[in-house]
C-alpha cells in the first residue's frame, strides 16, 4: 500500500488528475482507509508541491493544477471521511476585508491551505468586521485570515480585531493577515498573531499556530 | 503612445526611504531620468504611508515639478489624497484613478467634473474584479458615459481595463486585450492606459512576458502605458510594436529610435 501512496503523491506532483483519481480508487478497493489515502498520498504530495513552490521550482499554474488533482481525488474520499477527519489539521476562516474586492492572493492562500490539510471556509471579499465576528461564532475556526490589498482598506483589519474583542471572542481564534501592503510590524501593531508574506509562508505560519 | 513613468512609487523601497527622509535630490533624479527616457507623465504614489499619504503626495508633486517641466499622474485610491496633491500641481495633471467603486466614484466625480484633467477610469466596481471582456465593457460603459455627462472630454479619458495574472486563469490575457479593442472601437476618441506587469505575477521571466503582452495590447489599440521608461527593451518594444500596428507614419519614430541607438542594449 505504501508504494501506492508514493505513486499517488508522484502523479499528483506531476499534475495528472485522472491518474490521481484512479489510484485513490484503487487504494480504496484494496482496503485502505480514506484518511490514510488523504494523509499519506494526497497531502504528502501537496506538501512537496508547497516546498517546491516556496523554493521557486514550481510556479502558480502548476500549483493550481496539483490542487485540482487533489480536489478530484477528494470528491471520491469525502463521503468516506468522518467529520473529524474532514476537518483535517484545523479550520481556517478567510476573507478580504470591507471595501476591498481583491481576491487573487486570498484564493491562492486558501488553495495552499487546503493542500496542507486545512478545512478552509472562504467568506469572499468585502467582508465587514461584523460579518467576520458572526462567522467566527458560527464556524469556530482555529485561525481567522484577513486579506487586504489596499492601504486604504488595511485599517479594516484592526477594526475587525477590535470587533472580535468587543464580542468577547478574540481569544478563541488565532488571527493572521496578509496582502501586498501588510507587514510584520503592522500585524504586531494591530494585535494579530501572525503575518503571511506570501502564500507559502502563510501556510507555514498557519501550521505553527495549530501545532 | 502616452508613457507614464512608474518609478516614483512608495511600494519601491528606495522611494519609500527617500519620501520618509524628505530627500528631494533622490526623487528629482528619478523624475529627470524618466523624462529624459521619454516619459510624458511622472506617476507619484505614496500609498504605503497610511495616514500620511495626502501630505507625502503633495510633497512629491512639488518636488517633482520643481525639477522637471513635466506633469504628474497622481496615483491614489484615496480621493482626499488626490485633492491635496491636485491643489499644488501646476498644469493639467492626470488622475489615477476613478473607478465604479461607490465611494471612490462619488467622491472623485465632482473633482474631475468640467475640468481638463486627464482621468484614468479603472474597470473595477463594487461587484468585484472584472474577469471577462464583457465584465470590463459593462464597467467602462458606465464610467465613460458618466464622465462625458460631467463634461470631461473623451480625449481626456483613459480607460484601464485592469490586468489580472494569467498564472491564475489562462483566459485573463486574452480577455484583457479583447477589452482594449472593444473599448477603443466602441467609444470613439477614448484612450486606454494600463500598468501591465500584473499579467506576469506568479511566473518566471516576468520582463519577457510583460514585453510580449505589451505588443499584443498595442496591436489591439492600447495607446497609453504606466511603465518603467528606463527599461530600454520595453521602450524599444513599444516603438516597434507601434510601427507594426500602423501607428507610426513612414516608420518615422522607429527610425528616429534606431538613429538614437535605442535598439542597442
Amino acid at each position: 500500500m505504501e508504494e501506492l501512496f508514493e505513486k499517488m503523491a508522484e502523479v499528483l506532483i506531476a499534475g495528472k488528475e485522472a491518474e490521481v483519481k484512479s489510484l485513490a480508487q484503487e487504494a480504496l478497493d484494496k482496503g485502505a482507509a480514506a484518511r490514510d489515502i488523504l494523509d499519506k498520498g494526497l497531502l504528502a504530495g501537496m506538501d512537496v508541491v508547497g516546498q517546491r513552490f516556496k523554493a521557486g521550482d514550481l510556479f502558480i499554474p502548476e500549483v493550481l493544477l496539483c490542487a485540482r488533482c487533489m480536489h478530484g481525488a477528494m470528491d471520491i474520499l469525502k463521503p468516506l471521511l468522518s467529520e473529524a477527519d474532514a476537518a483535517g489539521v484545523g479550520t481556517y476562516l478567510i476573507g478580504t476585508v470591507e471595501g476591498d474586492l481583491h481576491d487573487i492572493g486570498k484564493n491562492l492562500v486558501s488553495m495552499m491551505l487546503e493542500g496542507a490539510g486545512f478545512q478552509v471556509i472562504d467568506l469572499g471579499t468585502n467582508i465587514t468586521a461584523q460579518q467576520f465576528v458572526e462567522a467566527v461564532k458560527e464556524h469556530k475556526p482555529d485561525i481567522l485570515g484577513l486579506s487586504a490589498l489596499l492601504t486604504t482598506t488595511m485599517p479594516r483589519m484592526e477594526e475587525t480585531i477590535q470587533a472580535l474583542k468587543e464580542a468577547g471572542i478574540r481569544d478563541q481564534v488565532k488571527i493572521m493577515a496578509g496582502g501586498a501592503p501588510v507587514t510584520q510590524d503592522f500585524i504586531e501593531k494591530i494585535g494579530g498573531d501572525a503575518y503571511g508574506a506570501n502564500a507559502a509562508s502563510a501556510v507555514d505560519k498557519a501550521k505553527e499556530l495549530v501545532a | 503612445m502616452l508613457i507614464v513613468g512608474e518609478l516614483i512609487n512608495a511600494s519601491r523601497k528606495a522611494i519609500a526611504t527617500a519620501i520618509e527622509a524628505q530627500d528631494q535630490n533622490e526623487i528629482q533624479q528619478v523624475a529627470r531620468d524618466q523624462v529624459e527616457a521619454g516619459a510624458n507623465y511622472i506617476d507619484v504614489n505614496a500609498g504605503v504611508f497610511v495616514g500620511k499619504e495626502p501630505e507625502y503626495l503633495e510633497w512629491l508633486v512639488k518636488t517633482v515639478q520643481s525639477a522637471v517641466e513635466g506633469l504628474c499622474c497622481i496615483d491614489s485610491p484615496d480621493p482626499k489624497a488626490i485633492e491635496t496633491a491636485l491643489a499644488v500641481h501646476k498644469g493639467t495633471a492626470m488622475i489615477n484613478s476613478i473607478s465604479l467603486e461607490k465611494d471612490r466614484y462619488e467622491s472623485l466625480l465632482p473633482v474631475v467634473a468640467g475640468t481638463d484633467l486627464k482621468v484614468v477610469a479603472l474597470c473595477m466596481s463594487d461587484e468585484g474584479m472584472p474577469e471577462t471582456t464583457d465584465d470590463r465593457m459593462a464597467i467602462a460603459d458606465k464610467l465613460v458615459n458618466s464622465l462625458l455627462q460631467k463634461n470631461v472630454a473623451i480625449d481626456n479619458i483613459y480607460v484601464d481595463p485592469l490586468v489580472q495574472p494569467v498564472s491564475t486563469n489562462i483566459q485573463f490575457g486574452v480577455e484583457f486585450v479583447n477589452a482594449i479593442e472593444k473599448i477603443m472601437t466602441t467609444f470613439k476618441g477614448v484612450h486606454t492606459l494600463c500598468g501591465l506587469s500584473n499579467i506576469s505575477f506568479g511566473l518566471p521571466n516576468r520582463k519577457f512576458i510583460n514585453q510580449t503582452f505589451m505588443s499584443m495590447a498595442i496591436a489591439k489599440g492600447l495607446d497609453g502605458a504606466i511603465i518603467n521608461p528606463l527599461d530600454k527593451k520595453m521602450m524599444a518594444n513599444i516603438i516597434t510594436a507601434e510601427a507594426l500596428a500602423g501607428k507610426d507614419e513612414y516608420c518615422a519614430e522607429y527610425l528616429k529610435a534606431y538613429r538614437a541607438n535605442l535598439f542597442e542594449f
